[in-house]
Formats: C-alpha cells, sequence, structure tokens
C-alpha cells in the first residue's frame, strides 16, 4: 500500500545524503517508548545497584576507616617498626645484616584449613618461624615520623633480594638472593639535599649503587636509622565470583644489623625506638621492639611500608561505584539488539532497503545513532553514579582510596564507552542473527560469562578469558595499578584486571568491529 | 514466521476441545507439543543447550589442576557441572520462545480462540517445555558428569590421591546431577512465566538473564558479609546452583534443597503472576 510511496521519496531522500538516513534512524529509536524506556532503565539500574554496593569498615576500634596519604597522593599502609635518630643536614648511614627472620601464623599455610568453617582460621595467636616473601628489614631516611611521609629505604626481604624503595610505590632489585650469617648483606643510603641514594655490597668493600630518588621537599633535619616491617599473612580460603576472601594474620620480622656506621651530624647520638602507625593502623600490630648489644642491634616490627590495594581490608576501590554497569548492560543490549531485530519481527527492514537500498550505508547509519544515543546514556549514568556512590561509600565509613582527576574522567567517559561499544556488539549480532531472544543471550552470556564463570575456573583461566571475551572491555574501569612489590589477590571482580584498561577497551571495539564487518557483509548477501 | 503452518495443528485439537473436559488438556498438550515441535528454532535450541551444558562442563574440568603433592580443596562434582551455568541461558532462551514466539507472530490469538480456558494453554506449555528441557538437561548433565569422570583423574583429582571418580551411585554426586537438571527445568519455569508477563523476546530474555545473573554478580561486590550471604540467598542463580555443592555443605548461604526450593519459589511465583496477567489481559 504505502510502501510505494515511501519508496519512491525514499529513493530521492537516499540520493540527499546520509544525513537523512542518520534523521530515520534516530526518529525510529526515539519514537519506540520501549526503547527509551530501556535506556533510562539503563541509566538509572546503573546508578542504583552502585549505590547498593557498600562496604562495613574493618575497623575494629570503631574510628572512622582513613588511611594515611603517600607524596604522590596514593593511600598507603605505613606502619613498621622504626629505630631512628634525627639526621641533620646531609650524612649517610651504613650497616651490614646477618639475618632475617620472623613468625607468621601457624596451620595458615599447612593446608589443614578445611572448607566448612565460614571464617576460617581467624587471626589466632599462634605463630611459627617463618617470613613472609615481602618481609623486610633494613635502613630508611624519611621525612618524619608521620604515617605518609617520604623516604627512601634499603632492605633486605624475605623472598625478593635485596631492594631499594622510596615512596611507596618505588622498587628497584639490588643483591639477590637471602641473607644469612654467612652471606650477609651490606646496605648504605647516602642523603645529600633532596636526593637519597641507595647502595648494597656482599662483602663492605665492593659497592654498587641500587638507585638515586628525589625526594621532593625533604626536610634539612630528617629522621634515619633502622627498621622492620612485615605484611599481613593472607592466605586465599574461598573465591566467589574472582573475588576471594582470605584468612591470615599479622606476621612478624627480625633483622640483624651489626656494623652500623654513621656518616655527617647526628645530633642526638643514641637509638629511639618508635612503633609508627601503631594504633589504628590497618595492620593489627604485633608489637615491635629492638635489642642493642654490643655493636649489635635487633630490630623486630610487623606492617608494611607500601601502597594501600583497595579491597584487601583498608580501603575501598572507587570502582565500586560502577558495578551497576553490568545491569546497565544488559538493558542497552536489549535496546540495541531490538533496533534491528524488531525491524526484522514487523517486516520493516524491507521497507528502510527498499528506502535506502544501500544495505551498508544503513547498518552505518544505525551503528552511528546506536553508538551515540548509548554514549551519552552512559555518560549521563556514569556521571551520576560516581559521585553519589562515593558519597554513599563515605556515608557507610568505607575510604575510598584516592585517584588522580584524570582517573576519574577515565572511569567516566571508559564506562560510557562501554556501554556503546557493547551496544554495537549487540546490534551487529542482532543483524547477524536476526532473532531479539538469541542475539540479547549471546551478547549477554559473552560479556557476564567470565565473571560468572570465576567462581569454579581456575584464576589462570578466568584472566584468559578476560583478556580474549568482549569481557575484557571491562578492564577500562580498573582505577589502580597493580603493584609486584605487594602480595595481594589482584581478581578482576576486585577491580584489577589483566589487561591495561585501553587495552581491554580496545579488545571490546575489536569485536564489535569485526561483527559489524560481519553483520554488513550478511546484510548484503542474504534477502532481507 | 515458521508458526504460520502450525495453525490446522493448534485449531483442530482446539475444535475437538470444548467437547470433553478430559479431551481438552489432552488437546491442549497436543497442540503445544506440535507447536514447539515443528518451530525449526526449538530442537536446535535443546541441541545447543545440551552441548553448551557438556562442552563448557569439559572446558572447566580441562582447566582444573592439582599439583602433585598440592592440597586442593575443589570440589570435583561442581567444576563438572559448571557448564549448566551457561547452559541455563539456551534453556531461558527455548522458553522464553516458547511464549513470545506466539505473540510476536499473532498466533497467540488462534491459540486463545480455538483454547479459551488460558489457564489450561500455560499449564499445556509448561508441561511440554518441561518434558523437553527435562531430556536436553539430562543429556547435557550426564555429559558433563562423564567428561568430569574421564578428565578429572588425568588432572590431579585421582582416586589414589583421594578424590573419588565421579560416579552417580554416590549420593551427592547423584543429588548434584539430578538437581542440576531440575534447576534448569525450573530456569526455565521461570523463564515461562518471566515471558508470559512480559510478552517480548528481547525484553523478556534480558529480564531474566539479568535476573540471574547480575544479582551474583553484586553480591561478590558487597564485602559485607551479612549483605552478600543475604543476596546470595535470595538469588535464584546462586540459591538455585547450592544444590550442586558437594564439599563445605556447612558454609553453604543455604542447605542444596533449600536452594533448589528458594529457585522454585521464583519459578512458581513467575508463572503465577504470568497466569494471572494471562487471564486478566487482552491477548
Amino acid at each position: 500500500m504505502t510502501a510505494g510511496t515511501v519508496t519512491s521519496s525514499g529513493v530521492r531522500a537516499g540520493h540527499d545524503g546520509f544525513g537523512q538516513l542518520l534523521r530515520a534512524e534516530w526518529t525510529k529509536l526515539r519514537t519506540v517508548r520501549g526503547w527509551m524506556v530501556g535506556l533510562v532503565v539503563a541509566a538509572l539500574v546503573t546508578v542504583g545497584v552502585g549505590l547498593l554496593a557498600h562496604d562495613s569498615c574493618s575497623n575494629a576500634n570503631g574510628t572512622a576507616c582513613s588511611l594515611p596519604l603517600g607524596p604522590g597522593g596514593e593511600a598507603v599502609a605505613d606502619s613498621f617498626y622504626f629505630v631512628r635518630q634525627p639526621l641533620a643536614g646531609n650524612g649517610s648511614i651504613t650497616v651490614r645484616v646477618t639475618s632475617l627472620t620472623g613468625q607468621i601464623p601457624t596451620g595458615s599455610s599447612t593446608g589443614r584449613v578445611r572448607a566448612g568453617g565460614g571464617s576460617g582460621p581467624g587471626s589466632g595467636p599462634s605463630m611459627r618461624s617463618g617470613l613472609e616473601p615481602w618481609s623486610k628489614a633494613g635502613i630508611i631516611v624519611a621525612a618524619s615520623t608521620s604515617q605518609g611521609a617520604a623516604y627512601a629505604a634499603m632492605m633486605v626481604t624475605g623472598g625478593h633480594g635485596v631492594r631499594m624503595q622510596y615512596d611507596y610505590t618505588g622498587d628497584a632489585p639490588g643483591l639477590a638472593g637471602a641473607v644469612s650469617a654467612a652471606s650477609p648483606r651490606w646496605l648504605r643510603l647516602t642523603r645529600s639535599g633532596d636526593m637519597v641514594t641507595g647502595y648494597d655490597s656482599a662483602d663492605g668493600l665492593s659497592w654498587a649503587r641500587v638507585g638515586t630518588v628525589r625526594l621532593a621537599g625533604l626536610p634539612s633535619t630528617v629522621q634515619a636509622g633502622l627498621f622492620a616491617a612485615s605484611p599481613l599473612y593472607t592466605k586465599i580460603v574461598s573465591q566467589s565470583l574472582g573475588g576471594s576472601s582470605g584468612t591470615g594474620g599479622p606476621t612478624l620480622a627480625t633483622g640483624t644489623f651489626d656494623q652500623v656506621a654513621l656518616g655527617g651530624n647526628w645530633p642526638d647520638g643514641r637509638w629511639t625506638g618508635a612503633d609508627i602507625g601503631g594504633a589504628g593502623a590497618m595492620y593489627p600490630q604485633a608489637p615491635g621492639a629492638f635489642h642493642q648489644a654490643g655493636g649489635r642491634i635487633i630490630v623486630t616490627g610487623s606492617g608494611d611500608i607500601a601502597p594501600d590495594v583497595p579491597g584487601s581490608g583498608g580501603g575501598v576501590n572507587i570502582s565500586q561505584t560502577l558495578v551497576g554497569t553490568f545491569a546497565g548492560l544488559i538493558a542497552v543490549v536489549v535496546v540495541a539488539t531490538m533496533f534491528i531485530t524488531a525491524e526484522y519481527r514487523r517486516g520493516l527492514i524491507r521497507v528502510t532497503l527498499a528506502a535506502s537500498p544501500r544495505r551498508g550505508r544503513v547498518l552505518a547509519a544505525k551503528a552511528i545513532v546506536t553508538g551515540l544515543v548509548v554514549f551519552a546514556t552512559g555518560l549521563v549514568a556514569a556521571t551520576v553514579a560516581l559521585p553519589l556512590g562515593e558519597q554513599a561509600l563515605r556515608k557507610g565509613g568505607s575510604f575510598i582510596d584516592p585517584v588522580s582527576t584524570l582517573t576519574e574522567l577515565r572511569l567516566v567517559v571508559g564506562t560510557a564507552a562501554l556501554f556503546a561499544v557493547a551496544a554495537l556488539l549487540a546490534l551487529a549480532i542482532g543483524t547477524m542473527v536476526r532473532h531479539s531472544a538469541v542475539a540479547v543471550t549471546a551478547v549477554i552470556v559473552v560479556i557476564v560469562a567470565p565473571y560468572i564463570l570465576a567462581t569454579v575456573l581456575s584464576a589462570g583461566a578466568t584472566q584468559w578469558l578476560l583478556r580474549v571475551t568482549p569481557a575484557a572491555g571491562f578492564a577500562i574501569q580498573g582505577a589502580y595499578p597493580r603493584y609486584p612489590q605487594i602480595t595481594a589477590s589482584y581478581s578482576a571482580v576486585g577491580g584489577y584486571y589483566p589487561l591495561v584498561p585501553w587495552a581491554g577497551l580496545a579488545v571490546l571495539c575489536a569485536w564489535a568491529a569485526a561483527a559489524l564487518g560481519l553483520a554488513a557483509y550478511l546484510l548484503r548477501r542474504r534477502d532481507a | 514466521m515458521t508458526a504460520v503452518p502450525l495453525g490446522p495443528g493448534a485449531a483442530g485439537p482446539g475444535a475437538a476441545g470444548p467437547g470433553a473436559a478430559g479431551s481438552d488438556v489432552a488437546g491442549a498438550l497436543h497442540a503445544e507439543w506440535t507447536k514447539l515441535r515443528t518451530v525449526p528454532g526449538t530442537i536446535w535450541l535443546l541441541l545447543a543447550a545440551a552441548v553448551l551444558t557438556a562442552g563448557v562442563s569439559a572446558a572447566a574440568a580441562a582447566s582444573t589442576r592439582c599439583a602433585s603433592g598440592a592440597v586442593c580443596r575443589v570440589d570435583t562434582v561442581k567444576i563438572s557441572l559448571t557448564g549448566v551455568d551457561l547452559g541455563q541461558a539456551v534453556v531461558a532462551i527455548l522458553a522464553v520462545l516458547a511464549v513470545t514466539g506466539e505473540y510476536s507472530t499473532g498466533m497467540i490469538r488462534v491459540t486463545l480462540a480455538a483454547m479459551p480456558r488460558r489457564t489450561t494453554v500455560l499449564a499445556a506449555k509448561t508441561a511440554v517445555v518441561t518434558g523437553l528441557v527435562l531430556v536436553a538437561g539430562t543429556i547435557g548433565v550426564l555429559g558433563s558428569v562423564l567428561a568430569g569422570r574421564l578428565i578429572l583423574p588425568g588432572h590431579g583429582f585421582s582416586p589414589a590421591r583421594g578424590y573419588a571418580l565421579l560416579s552417580l551411585g554416590d549420593g551427592p554426586v547423584l543429588r548434584a546431577a539430578g538437581g542440576s537438571v531440575l534447576y534448569l527445568v525450573l530456569i526455565a519455569l521461570l523463564s515461562l512465566g518471566v515471558a508470559t508477563v512480559i510478552r517480548e523476546s528481547g525484553f523478556a530474555i534480558g529480564a531474566v538473564l539479568a535476573l540471574l545473573y547480575v544479582v551474583p554478580i553484586i553480591a561478590s561486590v558487597v564485602t559485607d558479609p551479612h549483605w552478600e550471604r543475604h543476596l546470595q540467598q535470595i538469588s535464584p542463580m546462586t540459591a538455585g546452583l547450592d544444590i550442586q555443592a558437594t564439599t563445605g555443605l556447612s558454609g553453604l548461604p543455604l542447605s542444596p534443597w533449600a536452594g533448589l526450593g528458594v529457585l522454585a519459589a521464583w519459578a512458581g511465583g513467575a508463572l503465577l503472576a504470568g497466569g494471572l496477567v494471562l487471564r486478566l489481559r487482552d491477548a
């Protein structure tokens, strides 16, 4: 009936250009009430589910959870035992380390922890000797004794040889191998203005420079001396959806030092012991101590000097505010799929293709309209979800590990892009399959499956899935770097993805591009 | 669509329907069976559900290893039944299309004209879908158990190291496997109910998958153990899949059968809602 007139006017319009086609597609999308409702629902659930995600503050003594911030603005763990004295102006400290021993909770590494006990063995007081790979003891030059102060340190570690670490995030390797009385390690730090240089040596004669760092704004009098720290022992007990709950307890490290040589002006002339970040720190402190006898100093300490890994008991991951993305994506996928499958169901596709016979252009117009509209939806949703979620988390007493404004911007824009590219994938698969139910399910399953399967699959298999499937796109929501010098469970649900943010999004884009290409090919070849 | 040739098949028993109450139900069953049987998608979806269930299970078993000397606290039965997590999506498509396929073609008006008792129509659909999913689910689950039995011993889970071969003669294994088939059936019923309420394939499948997959993901992000447990207790997927657990039962949010009961309640609720709106609304 009317198809004839539409065709004739449509052909003319087709010659008028692509703009006409875009307008036609936009009108189709805009005028179906169910789709607009779907997009609104997508935005609402993205925000709403994000508000549900909450984290109870795990601080035992009831004080507000908060973490010190390091010089770079990142949340840090800064608790250790510090045997210090002030150093006025330039100077150096040299020591020989003859042993590093430690205490870790019993029972935890023996495999006796059977599933069934809900909470698992807590931090029972019984300890056995042993070291964490990142148990550490050594020498340190710090701006002050307050938490989060700038520092540079040379240390021996439980399993990673000699390291030079500075300002929480910096880590450089020195001599490899474990320390013992037969194979001691010599460590030296020299301070000259803002610059601190670390050296190590196996014999105290031939020295190698490990690194030189600038500690901006280092005061003229700094706190320098010996330290020991040992991070929480954690053992992954149960994996739930790629997240994992661990059990563990505080550990202790004891370093034995001798041949202490000080250069420069050390006005106090004697050592003072201090538990840095003792009360209210993220690590339950086992008591630190030091003993001085003859030329020998033995330092015992617990805790860590390192960046905080959100989700491991300290702060909260900011991307938790965007957990609603999963729910929003499902709504977006439904709308984007139906944008094409509904045309097939109603036979409208024949009118569309009669009006605009160049089928590739029809698909392109649909893709552009879908992509832009969904991007806008995602942008609105993420722009609202992030600050609202942050507010809700803070209200609940949580401490959100701070990120730079640029990272926040990337989270918001990246989430919008994630929505848009997923919608394009859905549009392409809808064009290929032509059936809403099958297409919607296919897209949702490839995006969600790695997270669902993470409950049962091994960590390696899950990581692999998160690299190659469209689910890799979620990497764009990763907000924090992964630090090799901290042992933690870096899981996808915890906000750590195997790919860097933009690479993850690129994987999703590649899937969408390939699907769109195939869809265009099929659209041209097949009868509508 | 392809539903067109079904017309006579559906109308035939319908014409005989008003005669006697007994043949009414039989006619409805026969009509629904004919409709589902002759839509070309059905057989492929059933096949896909069985193959995906068994295939993903086999892949999950193949990706699980236990290094020699290590103590692996792994529920080998649950691993072997992993495919159900994805196979359920295909089952959901099948159930949704059984309803929405009729609405998209207008066939539903013919069906309801021939069979004015709407509850009977829904009951007949439910029965036919249940039967089909029982068959496909059983094949998929048996394939999964077989894959686990063949693959796991070579990956460190051998009887010599204290991991029994998967066998349906073993009580918990039988409960997990049989429960998984029931789980798939209940997912189909849940989808059938939701689809009857929503009537549109895309929206209906979206709603079902959101209900299944989103809640567990949220539960995993909620770090408050109290909340997490509650979410796991009410989520149809997490609660329902408790039926697959054979180790650490005391740590589960719900006991296996109670978990399946939660899913049954969801399915029953959805069917009830579907039946109500089917009676009250115009087709």
